[in-house]
């Protein structure tokens, strides 16, 4: 069984690694989510052009190999090395960073048209129509895909434990090595990575809540144990919402 | 910066490679059948009449798809021995993305299958099938057609999740890179796997986007 020490000394510092990983690469994501998200709507074929490549480049890629490829490959390259938690921010926020910005662009060209119109007659610039009008409208409609991608991301975590970064999974391996024993860790980590995501689940509910409120929807309270739809297909399904009701399955 | 790239390097990895692409495919494959099999198993004992299989399904596929899938691999590969038969990294590996993608599928089959029309429930009382040919003949048919895209979009997905199957020491593309890596202290085998996936995903995801725009005009 686990003892004290390796408990105190791996197994909460890793959760916290965890935490902040989670923390610091869901907050990349969602810069780059909006930034190419938004560049995808954009009226330059160009732009369009570069933040779509960009979106099937990081979508094609598996976050594993660009995190390995960050560590070991590009300091190389660069000549500078990159302190391996940061790698594995970089990786997993650009990574899901290119899903939400599919979620961004997908919620952005749900807002009714005549929005943009009206924003545009109001003399609104680009910057403004999109702070002011339209992404207010699409937030709503991207909260449920956020907490998705979110809970993904909280999965793709433990991969920073291959770069040698003591996240929770690293702990695991550290603590099953040093006692021999295997079915207590991983039962503990499988039911905190659980935890995680249950909590991480009603946090975005709250915030689906409030989203919708201040856009003067209302959504029924769900039960503490309502099931989250499952996660979209994020490959090859850019469309989903766009595609015709009843033909593909729902993507939430 | 100086970007020293050495085609011998590339050269020298190229057979093993090759390796590492087939086991990579082969653990996809089986992977997807696995995944696409005990999916439909799940998607099935969720729509039980009885509550007392309703809720351990449940229970267990939430935990896993909320759980991440390197630990699971762990699991199964350090823990699993301890109580039954050990297997090998490349078939733990399989289990791992069959199991782990099987209920991501089970949710695509349940999308489905909710899809198809209550009329042809009905239809099918009014002719009095049984309940197996029923499932067999009118439902499944229509529900798998409808939902073969976003299958194929799991399949992508696994893709990309099947280099985790080499941290427990499978030797897919990603584990002979790794290797040839650390032997040769050499990184351009890395970029060399980086690139094979935007290669086999690429095209991959445009096809399934056919095959949605092909399957949406005619079902």
């Amino acid at each position: 069984m686990m003892t004290e020490g390796m408990f105190t000394n791996y197994f909460l510092p890793g959760i916290w690694i965890t935490i902040q990983v989670t923390v610091f690469s869901a907050a990349l994501g969602v810069v780059v989510a909006f930034l190419i998200g938004t560049l995808r709507t954009s009226r330059l074929w160009i732009v369009r052009f570069l933040a779509g490549c960009y979106f099937e480049i990081f979508r094609g890629m598996s976050a594993l190999i660009l995190m390995f490829w960050l560590v070991f490959a590009l300091p190389l390259m660069l000549g500078w090395q990159l302190v391996p938690m940061w790698a594995g921010v970089l990786a997993l926020g650009l990574t899901y960073g290119a899903y939400g910005a599919e979620v961004v662009r997908g919620a952005l060209a749900a807002v009714p048209v005549a929005q943009r119109e009206a924003g545009v007659a109001l003399g609104f610039t680009r910057v403004q129509r999109l702070r002011r009008i339209e992404i207010p409208q699409a937030w709503p409609e991207m909260v449920p895909p956020f907490n998705n991608l979110l809970i993904e991301l909280l999965k793709g975590t433990a991969l920073v434990s291959t770069i040698t970064v003591a996240d929770m999974a690293f702990a695991g391996n550290l603590v099953r090595l040093g006692s021999n024993e295997s079915a207590p860790v991983y039962t503990l980590l499988l039911v905190l990575y659980f935890a995680m995501a249950f909590v991480l689940t009603r946090g975005m509910r709250v915030l689906e809540r409030h989203a919708k409120a201040s856009v003067g929807q209302t959504i029924e309270r769900r039960g503490l144990f309502a099931r989250r739809r499952p996660p979209a297909p994020t490959l090859g399904a850019p469309d989903a919402e766009a595609l015709p009701a009843g033909g593909t399955v729902g993507t939430r | 910066m100086n970007l020293d790239w050495n085609w011998d390097v590339v050269g020298d990895f190229m057979p093993v490679f090759w390796e590492g692409v087939a086991i990579t495919l082969r653990a996809l494959f089986l992977g997807s059948l696995t995944a696409f099999a005990l999916g439909l198993v799940w998607a099935l004992a969720l729509r039980s009449p009885y509550a007392w299989v309703r809720w351990p399904v449940t229970a267990f596929t939430e935990f896993v798809r909320n759980t991440p899938l390197l630990v699971q691999l762990f699991f199964l590969y350090y823990v699993l021995p301890e109580w039954g038969p050990s297997m090998s990294a490349l078939t733990t590996g399989i289990v791992g993305l069959g199991l782990h993608y099987s209920t991501y599928t089970a949710e695509v089959y349940r999308a489905g299958i909710d899809g198809v029309p209550v009329g042809q429930w009905e239809a099918a009382t009014a002719l009095s099938l049984p309940r197996g040919r029923t499932w067999l003949a009118v439902i499944l048919p229509q529900a798998i057609r409808r939902v073969l895209p976003a299958l194929g979009n799991y399949v992508i997905a696994m893709l990309k999740d099947s280099p985790m199957i080499a941290v427990i020491g499978a030797l897919d593309m990603f584990g002979e890179a790794r290797n040839f890596s650390n032997e040769t202290f050499t990184t351009e085998a890395y970029t060399i796997v980086g690139l094979a996936f935007l290669v086999i995903a690429y095209p991959a995801s445009l096809l399934i986007r056919f095959l949605e725009r092909r399957l949406v005009l005619t079902s």
